[in-house]
């Protein structure tokens, strides 16, 4: 093995055990620094919220450090922050996550505030209109925030009466519906062991890292935890849909062109992902970035993105554009993706981004972070132990011929959702 | 915090500071350009970022096009920022790739284009960057808040610039600001990761030794003369969200105070990277529902700048009321010496954050060459050590002399939706 493919991380130093109560433990030490990282995902995403009650699982999620059976709000984030210690939860459709980290002397303070907050919240009631309030600002924050809701246009439309077109925080209305009871019967539901995964990466051994997992989370069951619902079938699209929603005075506008992707687990994915970096990412922002901020210098951001998960993905081109330009922008973004599923790529295009894609791995590796996050994906989607050590014969495989079908089979130049928002 | 640098000045005044780290095949490179927007006159606002955005432009040996992709092809990152006091380009690569970036960074520090068309295409890309930038109701509000600290110094005005001057700007006056910064003997250049400390240095020799030094920069002088009296002023904008940011009067990094200041802002309002739930000022005004978020920060700089509180209102308060409660909060502090224990969490909380920076290659290089923008690299070694010094009484005394209302400006952004509120509140 070369330099480079021994530190990434591989069957040889990944460790994995499961927990007698379902739980997924992933640990990989590094001693370069004194701090540790411990990250992970579980169920009880939005996918399991009533339309009149959207935002839920948000609202559940950010209320686990609200208060435990063991400590207060205050106490909770005393114990954190007293030893730059930090801990947060974040929301997803079919799954919600978690990170924290801390100096490694701190990390059965931080498993223990972990575990409180997972097993035992107590949703007290005048923390939880507190945070009511925080939500409901961070709602109207985002109805003035024209990349936020371009995104939510765009969303609604190409995954129309599906969960992945609504917006995992919620609206207004929806939040203000939200009882306290609601909060700890969601938490009963759908909270528990079964599906979830933690990695810890760091300066710590495996074997300790486990046994600190063990010893906060081992003993917890909750035999009413929900299986996740099936998602419903994708409605595609027709035939082109543009909405533009206003928000005034504004200097810029936000434009999302774009249709569906493929799922991480697809076979297409590779070249998609390949195809993406081509189109929009390559460099400073590729084809796109070239055509809309290089040559005709209409956007300071111009970038494609894939975004391929459990279920059906999206693939879109994205600009935040002065409002006199929108039209002149979209037209420049709809030309290059024609372009892209006539003509396809370059050999030199594939080559720059398969080197691209192959020399970058072990920066994207480097940190704890980044290592907890390729290990959680390897589990996720089940890419194997060694899906690191084989990513550049993966990356390899991929054919010009290879990207230009998986173009046509995802993008339709007569089937795509086109989003603005602004002025 | 010690670690074993390497730190030499070439023949044409290029500081130069390499550290050796192998815990990963990967080197960050960064050149720490003395030169930023405290560097710029009214009508030539934002020609530092500007300058900067051209410097990805291209050279004869390294043309636009083949930039990027010869650093992505090897599977770099790189990017570039500007700030009041500086200009820094990095590149980490894979450590047997690092030679490119260098090279590149050799030749770009002299034979920039500046191709007017280039100039033309990149002035309404920096248009739109600012007017992405004036969507946000905090970057409207920051902006006339700064404005209104600094009548006199450079500090003025945004890095990114008046949109007057982004219009009239020309060619000819990027260049001339270019030919004149751009000069070895205005940079830093900060080194680490996998490599040889020997042939690393000899390399960079061989590169940048023979580019000539510049004459002796002419920098401007005009401090800003001491503010007699608070001053209120408001923005309006779209929306219901109500902000309010207070900016006090704030030494430079090099001041003896710097560090009990710094001090004074963890226990206010939360160390710089964690969260902040358990600070003064989230008890005071978040948890007792006057805002739903505070945040505090002041940048390390070589001429005294700002220390800046910043309030979310809460969508039942007025600005007013929340800005007694933080008066009250700051009489406390200012009248009661603070507890030891407050002290020593704040050192560990420095501590852990530190630990925290040193998990990436790309980060400690960034931490090399920063401090030497406005101290020296010794600043940070000595970081912790200067924190723990700190007393109770020191805590008092600063937060005395530069938290009082006559050296602040308080700024309130008045939503559209909630301008009736204000108007009679």
């Amino acid at each position: 093995m070369n330099q480079v493919s021994s530190s990434l991380p591989g069957p040889n130093d990944i460790y994995r055990e499961v927990l007698p109560n379902g739980i997924i433990v992933l640990a990989r030490s590094n001693f370069s620094s004194p701090s540790v990282m411990v990250s992970g995902y579980f169920n009880a995403g939005a996918l399991f919220d009533a339309e009149e009650k959207l935002g839920l699982a948000n609202f559940v999620i950010s209320a686990l450090m609200r208060g435990t059976k063991k400590r207060t709000f205050d106490e909770i984030y005393n114990a954190l922050e007293s030893v730059g210690a930090s801990l947060g939860f974040n929301i997803g459709v079919h799954k919600s996550g978690f990170h924290g980290r801390s100096l490694s002397e701190d990390l059965p303070l931080l498993l223990d505030l972990l575990s409180e907050a997972l097993t035992t919240p107590i949703f007290p009631k005048n923390e939880i209109e507190k945070l009511r309030a925080q939500l409901l600002t961070g709602l109207a924050i985002r109805a003035e925030d024209t990349g936020d809701m371009a995104s939510m246009v765009f969303d609604k439309i190409l995954f129309k009466d599906h969960p992945y077109g609504r917006p995992e925080d919620g609206y207004p209305e929806t939040i203000q519906n939200i009882r306290r009871n609601d909060l700890a019967n969601f938490h009963h539901e759908h909270y528990g062991p079964r599906s979830m995964v933690i990695a810890i990466v760091g300066a710590v051994k495996p074997e300790d890292a486990v046994k600190q997992v063990k010893r906060a989370l081992g003993s917890w069951q909750a035999k009413s935890q929900k299986q996740t619902p099936e998602l419903p079938p994708l409605k595609t699209l027709k035939k082109t849909v543009s909405k533009h929603h206003r928000i005034a005075g504004k200097s810029q506008s936000d434009l999302i062109i774009g249709t569906n992707g493929p799922m991480r687990r697809d076979p297409e994915f590779m070249s998609a992902s390949i195809g993406n970096n081509i189109l929009g990412q390559f460099g400073m922002m590729g084809r796109i970035g070239d055509v809309v901020r290089e040559k005709s210098g209409l956007a300071y951001y111009a970038y494609s993105s894939l975004s391929a998960g459990l279920g059906p993905g999206s693939w879109d081109v994205s600009a935040g554009v002065n409002p006199q330009n929108v039209k002149k922008t979209s037209d420049l973004i709809l030309d290059e993706l024609k372009r892209f599923i006539q003509d396809g790529v370059t050999a030199d295009e594939l080559a720059d981004t398969k080197a691209n894609f192959i020399g970058r791995l072990p920066l994207s590796l480097e940190s704890n972070g980044g290592v907890a996050n390729a290990l959680l994906n390897i589990e996720r989607h089940n890419l194997g132990w060694d899906y690191y050590h084989r990513y550049e014969s993966l990356v390899n495989e991929v054919t010009a011929e290879g990207v230009l079908n998986t173009a046509r089979k995802f993008i339709d130049p007569n089937k795509l959702v086109i989003a603005v928002a602004g002025p | 915090m010690k670690d074993t640098i390497t730190q030499t000045t070439l023949s044409n005044g290029l500081k130069v500071l390499l550290k050796e780290v192998h815990t990963a095949p990967i080197i960050s490179s960064w050149l720490w350009y003395r030169v930023g927007s405290r560097d710029e006159v009214q009508g030539r606002t934002g020609v530092s970022h500007w300058v900067e955005h051209m410097q990805f432009k291209g050279t004869e040996q390294f043309p636009a096009n083949m930039l990027d992709k010869a650093i992505s092809r090897e599977g770099g990152s790189w990017n570039a920022s500007t700030s009041l006091d500086s200009t820094r380009y990095y590149e980490t690569m894979p450590a047997d790739k690092i030679d490119l970036a260098l090279r590149l960074e050799a030749d770009r520090m002299v034979n920039s284009q500046f191709n007017p068309n280039e100039v033309a295409s990149e002035r309404t890309v920096i248009i739109s960057e600012r007017e992405g930038s004036e969507n946000e109701p905090l970057f409207l509000l920051g902006e006339a808040v700064q404005q209104t600290a600094f009548r006199v110094h450079p500090y003025h005005h945004e890095v990114i610039g008046d949109k007057a001057d982004l219009h009239s700007m020309t060619r000819d006056d990027l260049y001339h600001h270019y030919r004149a910064f751009y000069v070895p003997n205005n940079v830093v250049m900060a080194v680490a990761g996998d490599f040889d400390t020997g042939s690393m240095l000899a390399r960079i020799r061989e590169l940048f030794e023979p580019i000539p030094a510049g004459s002796d920069l002419a920098r401007l002088a005009r401090p800003e003369p001491p503010q007699n009296g608070e001053v209120r002023l408001s923005v309006e904008g779209p929306g219901e969200t109500a902000y309010v940011q207070v900016a006090y009067h704030f030494p430079s990094a090099s001041h003896p105070d710097f560090f009990p200041l710094i001090v004074l802002d963890s226990l206010l309002a939360g160390s710089s990277g964690l969260s902040n739930k358990t600070s003064r000022l989230y008890r005071a005004v978040v948890d007792k529902e006057y805002a739903v978020d505070v945040s505090g920060g002041a940048e390390a700089t070589i001429d005294p700048f700002l220390y800046r509180i910043t309030l979310v209102i809460h969508p039942q308060r007025r600005a007013d009321e929340v800005l007694a409660v933080l008066d009250t909060e700051i009489r406390r502090i200012q009248d009661h010496l603070v507890l030891k224990g407050e002290i020593a969490r704040a050192i560990k909380q420095a501590r852990a954050v530190f630990a925290y920076r040193i998990e990436n290659i790309t980060n400690q290089a960034f931490w090399l060459g920063y401090a030497e923008m406005f101290a020296n690299y010794e600043w940070f070694e000595t970081y912790l050590d200067k924190l723990s010094k700190v007393t109770a009484k020191d805590i008092q005394r600063v937060a005395n002399q530069y938290l009082k209302p006559q050296n602040r400006v308080t700024g309130t952004y008045v939503p559209a939706e909630r301008r009736g509120n204000y108007e009679s509140g």
